[in-house]
């Protein structure tokens, strides 16, 4: 696959993040996004209420927790694709609370989405383009004349082209994007992305749907973003993912932030354990939520594995 | 007998006629707004009315230059995009569609209502508003032509500036579409927020989309009152739905087929109504009357655009990959 440190073998751990005991909201040493006072809610439901959160710079973090736990909600509203109720934050000490999404886009925090939004009926390369920020093609009064963008636009599309190189696109650059298959529509998806050249990206459950043969592929991809100098949160279930790649961890239940830490350590948090299996988990087994039960037996054997190791 | 040499000939006069011209238009920017920015308006009749009585409220009521008159009813159309995008472009698409059928009749009946007769003429409408676009004129007095296509100069001179007017919007087009910006508004037509997500300011982009199929609109209104005068009744909603009709014939992303789906919308409807006219004269449909004959071209087009739909969603020059009736 690639280069980067983490193939296959085991990725190079940042540490040292953050100040302190891990706890939730602990300080962070570099931190791209400080939130405090964030609650959104809808109608009676409170569906995120994050008193403070810092997600520390050039790491690769993981946000996790059960359905329903306000993860996608609060990346919406990181992301300025929803409104809070309360709450301040900052990016990159500049703050951007209630500003539009395109608006935050523009400052170097881009997004993906949970349910892949490629562009159907756009060409792979035209999807990529799309992507580049600050195209003054894209001013209406100059896309009548092409001298003005010629030069610029055949720059885009060299960085597209080696983008989709190593995301290995290219061959399908010509076709519509909604040939590609799911998973390619998540790598196209994640390529797209990086053409605005940001400097926090946020994938919401990268792996969702993808097929095992392209998880390792995209979990390169994601380790090389860090390599590049990204900071990276991203949502997801996959918990070998999230325990291979993420350098700090933080799980939210029911709107809350309940743990934060490494990713090792916190897999034995008694909060997080409550908010997978609920804190009725002593009660009769029959009742459990077989996925969170599986869950929590695949860290089990995973640590049982590296122990062996 | 059928004259079938005159029916033929009166076809084959619609096919460069100025009302054909302005359907073209018309549909070039639906074209714009429905079929590349995916916005559904169903009140392009509003903006060919705006245009049309802009033209001739400036030229008549306050005894403008052409110019100004042009530009009177393009900044009405303007004006009009602007109210009705504001408040929906927000919103999701079906939105736009209740708004803009509900602007377009608004306007119809406040253009109709006696309130206003003085300027607008009320149902009668307006006439008497071509002398300076008359006076432009630079064909000698006289009868050109050959074939079914014999006119005086002013039957020329309104067909060439009507052409003139689609030429210069569908080049328009075609660039605009080739550019990053056309990028930007079919990324829109696709899927907003993945556009959003990528730090393009949507609702700006739609709204300049908005406005420029609107002004296209409204430079068809114009055209389509030089040979004949104003009058509100012609600007029902069917005439937006003619429109669609054409747009779909043609290829509703594309930037000539709009055009060549007037020409043959056109052509087919003189020459069915001509032949189901004479075809009732001389008997051959004796369930008919001569009043329902007039409507039967009308079920024709009816059946015609369920049919496109069904059969060819991608028109006549659409790619059946990138656009199957949208989405």
């Amino acid at each position: 696959m690639s280069s980067s440190a983490g193939a296959q073998g085991a990725p190079i751990k940042s540490t040292g993040l953050h100040i302190g005991e891990p706890a939730p909201g602990v300080k962070k040493v570099d931190p791209i996004i400080v939130a405090d006072n964030i609650t959104r809610t809808f109608g009676g439901l409170t569906a995120v209420q994050v008193e403070h959160l810092e997600i520390p710079r050039g790491a690769i973090t993981a946000l996790i927790g059960p359905n329903g736990a306000g993860k996608t909600t609060l990346f919406n509203l990181l992301t300025g694709f929803d409104k809070p109720d309360t709450g301040e934050w900052t990016f990159d000490g500049q703050g951007i609370s209630g500003i539009p999404a395109f608006k935050v886009a523009r400052k170097g925090q881009v997004r993906t989405f949970q349910l892949t939004k490629a562009l159907g009926l756009l060409t792979v390369l035209d999807n990529m383009k799309l992507g580049a920020k600050g195209q003054s093609g894209e001013s209406l009064a100059r896309a009548l004349f092409p001298w003005f963008w010629r030069k610029e636009e055949a720059e885009i599309e060299a960085r597209a082209i080696d983008l989709l190189t190593r995301f290995k696109l290219d061959a399908k650059k010509d076709d519509y994007a909604a040939s590609l298959s799911g998973g390619q529509r998540k790598l196209l998806e994640m390529a797209r992305a990086l053409m605005s050249q940001p400097t926090l990206v946020m994938l919401d459950e990268p792996m969702a749907g993808v097929n095992p043969a392209l998880t390792q592929s995209l979990l390169d991809h994601i380790l090389n973003l860090k390599t590049e100098g990204m900071t990276v949160l991203f949502v997801e279930h996959d918990m070998h993912m999230v325990r291979h790649i993420a350098d700090w961890v933080i799980v939210m239940a029911e709107g809350r932030v309940v743990a934060e830490g490494d990713p090792h350590e916190v897999m034995a948090n008694p909060a997080v354990i409550d908010a997978y299996l609920g804190s009725h988990h002593d009660e009769d087994l029959g009742d459990l939520d077989t996925g969170a039960m599986t869950a929590i037996k695949e860290l089990a054997d995973d640590d049982a594995d590296e122990d062996k190791r | 007998m059928i004259d079938w040499i005159l029916l033929f000939s009166n076809a084959a006069q619609e096919i460069i006629s100025p009302t054909t011209a302005a359907y073209a238009l018309a549909a070039v920017g639906l074209a714009i707004h429905f079929g590349f920015t995916g916005l559904l308006n169903f009140g392009q009749a509003g903006f060919m009315m705006l245009g049309a009585y802009g033209f001739a409220i400036a030229t008549l009521t306050f005894g403008w230059p052409v110019w100004a008159a042009i530009l009177t009813g393009v900044v009405a159309s303007i004006v009009f995009a602007l109210i009705l995008g504001i408040p929906t472009l927000r919103l999701r698409a079906d939105y736009l569609a209740i708004v803009t059928i509900a602007a377009a009749e608004i306007v119809r009946l406040l253009f109709t209502t006696n309130t206003f007769e003085p300027i607008t003429g009320s149902a009668n409408g307006l006439q008497g508003y071509k002398g300076g676009f008359e006076a432009l004129n630079p064909i000698p007095p006289g009868t050109y032509g050959f074939g079914p296509w014999v006119y005086n100069e002013y039957d020329w001179w309104v067909r060439i500036f009507g052409w003139g007017l689609v030429a210069i919007a569908a080049f328009i087009t075609w660039r605009l579409f080739k550019s990053p910006w056309g990028r930007v508004i079919k990324g829109i037509r696709e899927d907003e927020d993945a556009v959003r997500a990528l730090g393009k300011n949507v609702y700006f982009y739609k709204m300049q989309s908005l406005v420029i199929g609107g002004v296209f609109g409204a430079l068809a209104g114009m055209i389509f009152i030089l040979p004949r005068s104003v009058v509100p009744s012609n600007y029902q909603t069917s005439l937006t739905f003619f429109i669609y009709a054409i747009l779909l014939l043609g290829g509703a992303a594309t930037v000539f087929g709009p055009i060549i789906g007037s020409v043959i919308f056109w052509v087919l409807l003189s020459f069915f109504s001509g032949f189901i006219a004479r075809a009732v004269e001389v008997g051959w449909l004796p369930f008919l009357s001569n009043v329902q004959a007039g409507q039967l071209r009308f079920i024709l087009v009816g059946v015609a655009i369920m049919l496109i739909v069904i059969y060819r969603p991608q028109g006549i020059f659409g790619n059946k990959k990138e656009l199957a009736f949208v989405k």
